[in-house]
């Protein structure tokens, strides 16, 4: 590129360097601003980042001197039950979340993008949830989930005679009860973003569908659904990393045994968290935490893979 | 002559300047964030401040649930308190990771100590060296809510076990579909169930919770027969459930449980509540046996002092432990003074709040804990196993038992 530049700037202006020196003045800038960004990433982010590949290798507990123990953390990982239903319990809310959140936000885009009557007020209603801080979020639901007489959910169902659903006190009910919460939450993006995507795909495309006699459903799976899947690989990427990085929701929904009850809600962020900070085994989190990276790490990639342009 | 004055004056300045420098020590005291505890601890520091001009202490406040990783990191960055407050059973994380340094024998001559303060003092002991010294004490007792005891006709107290489950079946309340709507009784194991469990249902139900070296010794018949009487409170006589109303003081604050077990701490929430309300000592066993779980947060002194803020740190940590704070501390914390003769005062043995929690103190218990928190989960998860899964109560007592010893020496390495 820099070399075609500079051929173009010879022809037009006939001072050979004029173009090539402001063009190198410009890069200078550029990384003259970049710098500091990188800089600041370099030492806030990539540094810290290194650091706990060697800390996963260590046995450190913030107290005293850290030993060099090469895999015992990862030996440990392995054998340890809370490791691995943690890392089950990961993957339900990944494998559950990102396809029912993606589909209900698909589906009211979809819809919402017909509607001219009280559009706005309706997306911004969507959207409201995603603006709320899910620690707050998360004890509002946590009284709706709450037994009778004070949850309100239960409340309506025990009005309706029905028996009271122990929906956080349950070790089958928590997770997707957690869960709902979390889908709920995300929607509003996950909406905004689809609408724009929606909106992106030029009206050309659906009269010439019409004119061709294509009904809905086709026009649906032959033109949209293509057409948004730049937008829908960004969601289906975010919104895993988000539910493989859950945390507010579930601490919140359960402050007095984060996590539970028996670990059935407990996602490996929160693991890694009480691991590091409940009992100081920084190695031991720092462990954790590497699987964590390798986890987001290949799924991000297979994603990609996956749902790349044929 | 003029010029030799004035530089002699300067000279005179100089000097006087230097040494009030030299006097003025700042020390630092860290606590927790609690209304009542940071009210008492400005009173204390004013009044410290004017006995002992030159030394100022600043105070400074964490939330309590970052507050041992607070005071851990900065320990590590090399930044910590002068005198710190410190819950006892985080003593030997403290002390393996050079936190605190011991008391000198100077200061606070360990004879004096142990005959000054009750007993479980010897809780933040290590070998001959002590780790601090509590302001005050908190055991637990039995609050019960009288407006509830009164619309029911009872004017008897429980005084055992089984009086205590008889009248709190006769107070819970239940819609027609079963749910509760008042609890006889709150269980709350994540609460304070867990050291009722520990250190008062085990050992009155003949076994000991810990051997002489700390050993979880509670998986025996004693330690089952006292978990399947706890869980029972739920199962069987069905007079609380865990989570009701989210949590047992939020309950017992709305006056939707008559009974609850609960901290001396608990007194001040108590204050404005509509209802009203008493303490009794914690109910005994059939034999007439009685107990109780004490703890407290010492004030202890940080590895980082030194020199002249070693000695202001001794001299506002001799204040914070006199009968003089103590009874400050009992007025504005509602929290039982540590030394004997501030406690067992005529007055205090007699009033209707504090007494009971003060004769408790004869009798109380103080748990060796090595990390309060995972002990506790070890008890929730127990107690989980039991009620959401239906673990027989011997299997989930032998779990929690192996998990806690393996805990306990997971620690000592």
């Amino acid at each position: 590129m820099a070399s075609e530049n500079t051929i173009l700037g010879v022809g037009r202006f006939g001072r050979p360097n004029a173009v090539n020196d402001l063009n190198r003045s410009k890069v200078r800038w550029a990384w003259g601003f970049l710098a500091i960004p990188l800089l600041f990433f370099g030492v806030i982010r990539f540094y810290p980042t290194l650091q706990a590949f060697y800390l996963s290798l260590t046995d450190w507990d913030l107290l005293r001197p850290a030993n060099f123990i090469w895999f015992d953390n990862y030996v440990r990982l392995l054998s340890d039950p809370v490791f691995w239903k943690v890392f089950g319990n990961t993957f339900t809310y990944l494998a559950l979340g990102t396809p029912i959140s993606l589909v209900l936000a698909f589906v009211i885009a979809y819809f919402l993008d017909r509607v001219r009557f009280g559009h706005a007020t309706l997306r911004a209603l969507y959207f409201l949830p995603y603006l709320t801080t899910a620690a707050a979020m998360a004890w509002v639901w946590r009284f709706f989930y709450h037994p009778p007489p004070a949850g309100v959910i239960n409340g309506f169902l025990s009005q309706l005679g029905l028996p009271a659903i122990p929906f956080l006190r349950s070790t089958s009910y928590a997770l997707p009860s957690v869960l709902v919460t979390a889908i709920w939450a995300g929607l509003g993006f996950q909406i905004v973003i689809f609408l724009a995507g929606l909106r992106a795909i030029p009206s050309t495309y659906y009269d010439a569908a019409r004119v061709d006699g294509l009904n809905e459903w086709d026009i649906l799976r032959k033109i949209t659904l293509p057409l948004l899947k730049p937008t829908t690989i960004f969601l289906v990427v975010i919104s895993s990393i988000g539910f493989l990085r859950i945390f507010d929701q579930v601490w919140n929904m359960n402050t007095s045994d984060p996590g539970g009850p028996l670990n059935s809600t407990k996602p490996l962020v929160m693991l890694i968290y009480q691991s590091a900070f409940n009992t100081y085994s920084m190695g031991y989190a720092a462990a954790q935490t590497v699987v964590l990276f390798l986890v987001l790490l290949a799924v991000s990639l297979l994603q990609l893979y996956l749902m790349r342009q044929r | 002559m003029s010029k030799i004055h004035a530089a002699a004056g300067l000279l005179t300045a100089v000097s006087l300047l230097s040494v009030s420098a030299a006097q003025a020590v700042e020390i630092e005291y860290w606590q927790y964030v609690f209304d009542t505890r940071i009210a008492a601890v400005d009173q204390l520091i004013e009044k410290f401040e004017a006995d002992n001009p030159g030394i100022t202490v600043k105070h400074i406040t964490f939330p309590y649930a970052d507050y041992q990783t607070k005071v851990i990191a900065s320990h590590a960055a090399g930044q910590g308190p002068d005198v710190v407050q410190y819950f006892y059973g985080w003593l030997d994380k403290f002390v393996d990771g050079g936190v605190l340094q011991p008391l000198s024998q100077d200061a606070f001559p360990s004879a004096e100590i142990e005959a000054d303060f009750f007993p479980i003092v010897g809780a933040v002991k290590r070998g001959d060296d002590y780790y601090g010294l509590p302001t005050a004490v908190r055991t637990l007792a039995l609050y019960y809510n009288k407006t509830l005891l009164d619309e029911a006709g009872i004017t008897e107290l429980p005084d055992t076990l089984d009086e205590l489950v008889e009248t709190a079946k006769a107070l819970t309340k239940r819609d027609g579909g079963g749910n509760l709507l008042s609890a006889g009784l709150t269980v709350g194991i994540d609460a304070q169930d867990h050291h009722w469990f520990r250190e008062v249902l085990v050992r009155q139900f003949g076994g000991e919770p810990y051997d002489a070296d700390g050993n979880v010794a509670y998986n025996s018949q004693a330690g089952v027969d006292a978990f399947q009487w706890y869980t029972d409170l739920q199962l069987k006589e069905k007079v609380g459930e865990q989570g009701f109303l989210d949590s047992q003081p939020a309950a017992f604050i709305a006056g939707l449980a008559a009974f609850t077990i609960d901290g001396t701490f608990r007194i001040g929430n108590l204050k404005d509540v509509e209802f009203e309300w008493g303490v009794t000592e914690l109910p005994a066993n059939g034999d007439g046996l009685r107990s109780s779980y004490s703890s407290y947060f010492a004030n202890g002194i940080g590895a980082g002092a030194t020199g002249e803020e070693l000695e202001a740190s001794e001299k506002f940590l001799n204040y914070l432990a006199s009968a003089e704070a103590q009874e400050l501390w009992l007025d504005v914390v509602s929290e039982l003074p540590a030394r004997r003769s501030a406690a067992l005062t005529d007055a205090n043995l007699a009033d209707p709040l504090f007494g009971p929690f003060i004769r408790s103190l004869d009798y109380a218990h103080t748990t060796h804990f090595y990390d309060e928190s995972g002990q506790k989960q070890v008890l929730v998860d127990a107690f989980n196993r039991v009620v959401l899964e239906n673990q027989p109560v011997a299997d989930a007592v032998a779990a929690a038992a192996e998990a806690e010893q393996t805990l306990i020496e997971s620690y000592r390495n």
